[in-house]
């Protein structure tokens, strides 16, 4: 059902952009933000599960369109990842979002400011994860944690 | 407005990690940065340009993200991700680290010197704030554990004149403490931000308090004592804090810094979308509810978020900045002419 909701979404948007295509330049956009969105999801999608031995495709953890890219500026431009989380466990759900920003941070080649959310309604504490997963500070301060950057290393190891 | 903010040099700071934060010595001769290769460097000027006098290297195991001198210059605090504050003497170009205060139970964001110099703060993602005191000998002393706070504390500032002490917090809100009897207490908690705040900057006066958050505003809260003109209400003889100015639609992303300058009263901030502002208070406006004029927006200051804001005690329209990019910039701003 979310998966639908969220093409739905993703449909509806697209066609608000086409619709602005009276304006010079407004027809290269969509097909941009498409490129730059299936960039990150190539990125995103071979994270493993920090629990399973999946990928967080394979769980539906991540879907393609749970990504959204829009231009902040020339060259710049703003990610935003819903994710949905298999179990609604807190920590694994930070967990998850700290594999979600750690490899985009080192392996997304364009400028970008990054936003990372639980998909509405699969969460009790949603807001609690949310505002986590989006300090950098916290984020920062958990990489040096040994044990969690192991588990976050694992996750995001490229597969061979 | 793109011109009031001239750069006068950049340094790559901190190579292959973030830049978190700067601080000018009291003198205005040396600026301390520190970041996530968990070292401290003193930069200070060779004729034109900016290079790097010391490293300080063997005093953390992890990110340091805060400095601060004290306000004798002899001594910088530093406040570490391992949980840990040092304390450093200079002398000349050598700093050796004297004492190492432990205590908190995890990363302390913040560390601040109290005018006389016989305080320190300090504050942890353990949701607490610490006051040290000093005796003659550098013992350092835990005189309170401040639990006031329910979640992460990112900031603790002084004020400029009294021994009072300002906190901001991932709780949302900022408290005020001060000394009653032979204990610290909290008497004041500003609410109105909508996120996290993460940095404050008290006036020159120490009657205003500037305070930056997640939630892209800056407010500006007012100190209301017992007794006033106004008519605002106090509890006692507790002084009140209100809101009296919010700058909004300014910032595009976090707010991270906000700097009062001492010298000119501009107020600069630090931004999550790589740019620097300043904006200066209206001159006709009502002390009571005062309006303040963006005079200086430098898009892309930094190539990532700018963490930290400082103006040079001394030079006025010195400002340094630093960002996750690892680098920091010296700025000159000056306030535009016109109407």
């Amino acid at each position: 059902m979310e998966r639908v909701s969220g093409l739905l979404s993703w449909t509806l948007s697209r066609v608000l952009w086409l619709s602005g295509l009276s304006e010079p330049g407004a027809a290269r956009q969509p097909r941009i933000m498409e490129e730059k969105a299936l960039e990150v999801y190539d990125l995103i999608r071979t994270i493993r599960d920090p629990e399973k031995p999946n990928t967080l495709e394979e769980l539906e953890v991540v879907t393609e369109s749970c990504v959204e890219v829009q231009e902040r500026d020339e060259e710049d431009y703003l990610v935003i990842i819903r994710f949905t989380p298999t179990v609604p466990h807190c920590s694994l759900a930070t967990l998850i979002g700290l594999c979600l920003r750690v490899k985009l941070q080192r392996c997304l080649p364009f400028k970008h400011k990054l936003e990372i959310y639980i998909s509405e309604g699969t969460h009790s504490t949603e807001e609690d994860i949310n505002k986590q997963i989006n300090d950098k500070e916290r984020v920062a301060a958990a990489m040096e944690n040994p044990n969690l950057r192991e588990i976050v290393e694992q996750c995001v190891l490229e597969p061979d | 407005m793109k011109d009031s903010l001239v750069l006068l040099g950049r340094v790559q700071a901190h190579p292959d990690s973030r830049c978190w934060f700067l601080a000018w010595n009291p003198a205005g001769t040396l600026l301390a940065s520190c970041g996530g290769d968990r070292r401290i460097r003193i930069w200070g000027t060779e004729g034109d340009s900016w290079v790097c006098k010391s490293v300080l290297s063997e005093g953390h195991q992890r990110t340091v993200r805060k400095v601060a001198w004290s306000p004798c210059g002899n001594y910088l605090a530093s406040a570490s991700f391992d949980a840990t504050t040092c304390i450093w003497k200079k002398n000349q170009d050598d700093f050796e680290c004297v004492t190492t205060l432990e205590g908190h139970e995890n990363e302390v964001k913040s560390v601040a010197w109290a005018p006389s110099g016989n305080l320190l703060a300090t504050c942890s993602r353990d949701k607490s704030v610490w006051v040290w005191e000093v005796d003659e000998e550098d013992e350092y002393e835990c005189v309170s554990v401040l639990n006031s706070h329910t979640q992460d504390v990112k900031h603790v500032v002084w004020h400029p004149s009294q021994e009072l002490l300002a906190s901001a917090s991932y709780d949302d809100t900022v408290k005020l403490y001060r000394e009653e009897e032979d204990d610290w207490v909290c008497f004041a908690t500003l609410e109105g931000h909508e996120s996290t705040v993460w940095s404050l900057a008290f006036d020159p006066t120490g009657q205003r308090l500037a305070s930056c958050s997640d939630d892209r505003t800056v407010r500006i809260w007012r100190q209301y004592l017992p007794g006033n003109e106004q008519g605002v209400a106090c509890s006692g003889s507790d002084p009140s804090w209100k809101c009296i100015c919010t700058l909004s639609g300014f910032h595009s992303r976090t707010i991270y810094d906000v700097a009062w300058c001492q010298l000119t009263g501009a107020l600069a901030t630090a931004c999550g979308d790589d740019a620097i502002r300043v904006f200066e208070e209206d001159p006709s406006s009502d002390p009571q509810q005062p309006t303040f004029s963006l005079t200086a927006h430098l898009h892309q200051a930094h190539s990532q978020d700018v963490n930290c804001v400082a103006w040079n005690p001394k030079e006025p329209g010195l400002l340094a900045s630093c960002s996750d990019d690892g680098e920091v910039a010296f700025w000159k701003y000056q306030r535009p002419e016109g109407p």
